[in-house]
C-alpha cells in the first residue's frame, strides 16, 4: 500500500441478514490490528464518512442498522460495493479473568460477537445478556448460542425471554455467574445504569460509548459525552470517546 | 545546571513555551482544562464568530504520512455561546497560573471589531485574530491574510475595540509573509501566530475523489515543520513583537528549533494526535535536556540564534 494513502478500500463479498432492520456486511480481506471495541472510519466518497464498530477483523465485517441516511446507504450496499476504511481507532476491549457477562442493548450487540471469539478461542465461560424493544429486535442471540455461551434474553414488551431490560437480565447474570468481568455496549442510559450498579458491586466493567465522531483522532472535541454520562461511570472530565475510548475501563487496573 | 524554560506573551508569563493551538482539544472547559493538566503552558479555545456555524461535513480531518489534513470548517457555537465558555475556563486556568487566549474569526472587518469586543467579556488573556483559515475559501481568511492592507485593516479594527492584547494569525500562503506581518504590527498588533495551517488537497486514487467533503483543506504536523520555520524566521527579522511558532511541533527538539527561528513560544496542535494530550510535559522535558546537554540555560539565549 502507498504509505501516503490513508483510507484502504474493501470490496463487499457477503450480506447476512439479522433482523428486519440490521445486516451484517463481510468484506473481502482482513482489517489489520484490530481489537474487538475499536471503531473505523467508514468513508463513502462524495456523500460522508461515519464511525462504525468493528463486527470482526478477518475479513472485516460490520454490523449495520438501517437507522439514518448514511447507514441506509450502507445496509442497502450490494455485493461487489466498496467502501473506503480508516482505523481502527480508539482502544477496545480486552480480555480480563477467565469468566466474562457480555451485556449488549440493543444494536450493542454488534461488537460484542469479536471479544466472544478470542474468549472462547481461549477456553474461557461466557455469558451474554442481550436486550431489545421485542422479540424481532433481538441481535446476534442464534450465532451467540451456537458459538458457545449461555445467552440470556430480555425484551421490554416480554415477547422473548425476561421481561425488561438488558440491565435486569445483567443484574441476575451477576449474581448467578459471577463474573470477573463485565462488557457492555449499548444506549448510554444502559451503560450508566450498569455503570451504577458496577460501582456498586465494585465489579470490574469494559463499557463502550457511542458518540458524535468527526476527526476520530482525537483532535477536533466533537465526541465529548456529556455530564451525566461521564458522572454516573465516574469517568474523567476531557475524557475522548475516539482516543481514550469507546472503551472506558471501570474498577480495572491498567494493565503495565 | 538547572534549565529555565519559562517565557513571555503581551501581558503574561508562562511557566513553559507549549500553547495549545486554536482548534485542538479548544470546545469545552474540560478540554481545555485537560491540556494545562497535562502540562500546556497557555491554552487557545476553538476559533469563534458572532454566529453559531456547524462546519463541514464529514470527512473533516484524516491523517496521513505527513500529518494531518483538516477542514473543519470553523465549527463554533457563537460568540454569546462563547463568552460564558471562556469565562468557565478562565476561572479553572487562573489558579493553575495557566493563561487563556480566546480565538476570533469574522468575514468583514467591521464584524471582527464586534466579535473581539464581545469576547473581550470573557477577560482573556490575549485574543488571537484568525485571519488565516484555509478551508472556508473567500468567505473567511483569505482576502484577511492575503494582503497588507486588509490585514493591517483588520489589526486595526479589533484594536480599536477591546483593550486586550491582541496576536494575528497568519497564512504561510503568501508571497511576503514578513509584509504582511510588518503591516500588522504597524496596525497595532501585539503578537504574531504563524503559521496558520497550508492549504493542500490529498487525493485517493481508488476513489477518485479528495478525502475531504471540503475537497481541500489545511495541512498541519510535521510536513509542514520547514514551511513554519521559514515564515517564523522571515517575521523575526522585520517586527520585534513575541511570536507563537507554529507548524509541525512534534518534539522538544522542535521547540528549540522554533525559539532558534525567532519564535517567543510555540503552537502545539497535530502532536496531541500523534502522542496524545500528554504531550505538552513530554515536549518541555525534551526541551529540558536538550538544554542542559546543548549549555542553554534559558530560551532566550537560543532566542533568534539560528537567523543572525
Amino acid at each position: 500500500m502507498n504509505p501516503t494513502t490513508s483510507y484502504d478500500a474493501y470490496c463487499l463479498k457477503a450480506k447476512r441478514c439479522e433482523t428486519a432492520n440490521v445486516n451484517t456486511l463481510i468484506f473481502d480481506h482482513t482489517l489489520q490490528r484490530a481489537e474487538p471495541g475499536q471503531f473505523v472510519m467508514l468513508w463513502l466518497p462524495g456523500i460522508g464518512e461515519k464511525p462504525f464498530c468493528v463486527a470482526d477483523a478477518a475479513p472485516f465485517s460490520i454490523t449495520v442498522a438501517n437507522a439514518g441516511e448514511f447507514s441506509a446507504l450502507v445496509h442497502q450496499m450490494r455485493i461487489g460495493d466498496r467502501v473506503w476504511i480508516r482505523g481502527p481507532y480508539g482502544h477496545g476491549f480486552k480480555l480480563r479473568g477467565q469468566k466474562h457477562l457480555l451485556v449488549g442493548g440493543g444494536y450493542g450487540a454488534a461488537p460484542l460477537l469479536f471479544l466472544v471469539k478470542l474468549a472462547l478461542k481461549r477456553g474461557h465461560a461466557v455469558q451474554v445478556c442481550l436486550g431489545a424493544r421485542s422479540a424481532e429486535d433481538i441481535l446476534l442471540a442464534d450465532a451467540f448460542h451456537h458459538a458457545g455461551c449461555t445467552v440470556m434474553v430480555a425484551t421490554q414488551d416480554g415477547s422473548r425471554g425476561l421481561q425488561g431490560l438488558a440491565t435486569h437480565a445483567a443484574e441476575q447474570a451477576l449474581r448467578d455467574f459471577q463474573p470477573d468481568m463485565l462488557y457492555a455496549c449499548g444506549p448510554l442510559p444502559m451503560l450508566s445504569a450498569l455503570a451504577l450498579i458496577c460501582r456498586e458491586k465494585t465489579v470490574p466493567a469494559q463499557l463502550s460509548y457511542e458518540a458524535l465522531m468527526r476527526c476520530g483522532i482525537g483532535l477536533c472535541g466533537s465526541c465529548e459525552l456529556d455530564g451525566q454520562t461521564r458522572a454516573a461511570a465516574a469517568i474523567p472530565p476531557g475524557w475522548l470517546t475516539c482516543k481514550d475510548g469507546p472503551v472506558f475501563l471501570m474498577n480495572v487496573e491498567p494493565e503495565i | 545546571m538547572p534549565v529555565d524554560i519559562s517565557c513571555g506573551l503581551p501581558g503574561m508569563r508562562l511557566s513553559n513555551p507549549t500553547v495549545l493551538a486554536s482548534g485542538i482539544l479548544g470546545t469545552s472547559p474540560d478540554l481545555l482544562e485537560r491540556a494545562a493538566l497535562c502540562g500546556a503552558g497557555c491554552v487557545t479555545a476553538k476559533s469563534c464568530g458572532l454566529d453559531a456555524r456547524t462546519g463541514h461535513p464529514n470527512p473533516v480531518a484524516v491523517d496521513w504520512a505527513g500529518g494531518v489534513i483538516n477542514a473543519i470548517g470553523l465549527t463554533n457555537p457563537g460568540v454569546d455561546a462563547e463568552v460564558p465558555m471562556l469565562l468557565a475556563v478562565k476561572e479553572r486556568l487562573s489558579v493553575m497560573g495557566v493563561p487563556l487566549i480566546a480565538s476570533i474569526f469574522a468575514p468583514t472587518v467591521a464584524e471582527f471589531a464586534r466579535v473581539a469586543q464581545a469576547i473581550s467579556q470573557a477577560q482573556p488573556d490575549l485574543i488571537e485574530v484568525n485571519i488565516s483559515c484555509p478551508n472556508v475559501g473567500d468567505e473567511f481568511g483569505t482576502p484577511f491574510a492575503g494582503s497588507p492592507i486588509s490585514a493591517a485593516q483588520v489589526t486595526a479594527a479589533v484594536k480599536s475595540a477591546t483593550c486586550i492584547p491582541i496576536s494575528v494569525k497568519l497564512a504561510p500562503n503568501v508571497p511576503s509573509i514578513a509584509r504582511i506581518a510588518k503591516a500588522v504590527v504597524d496596525a497595532g498588533a501585539d503578537a504574531i501566530t504563524a503559521i496558520n495551517t497550508m492549504p493542500g488537497m490529498l487525493i485517493d486514487a481508488s476513489a477518485g475523489q479528495p478525502y475531504l467533503a471540503n475537497r481541500v483543506g489545511g495541512l498541519s504536523g510535521w510536513s509542514i515543520k520547514p514551511i513554519a520555520l521559514r515564515c517564523v524566521a522571515e517575521i523575526r527579522q522585520a517586527v520585534d513583537v513575541p511570536i507563537i511558532g507554529t507548524g509541525g511541533m512534534m518534539t522538544g527538539i522542535d521547540i528549540a528549533e522554533m525559539i532558534m527561528a525567532g519564535a517567543d513560544t510555540v503552537g502545539i496542535g497535530s502532536a496531541v494526535w500523534q502522542r496524545g494530550p500528554q504531550v505538552f510535559a513530554l515536549m518541555c522535558q525534551e526541551l529540558g535536556s536538550f538544554m542542559q546537554q546543548a549549555g542553554y540555560a534559558d530560551l532566550r539565549s537560543m532566542r533568534g540564534m539560528a537567523i543572525r
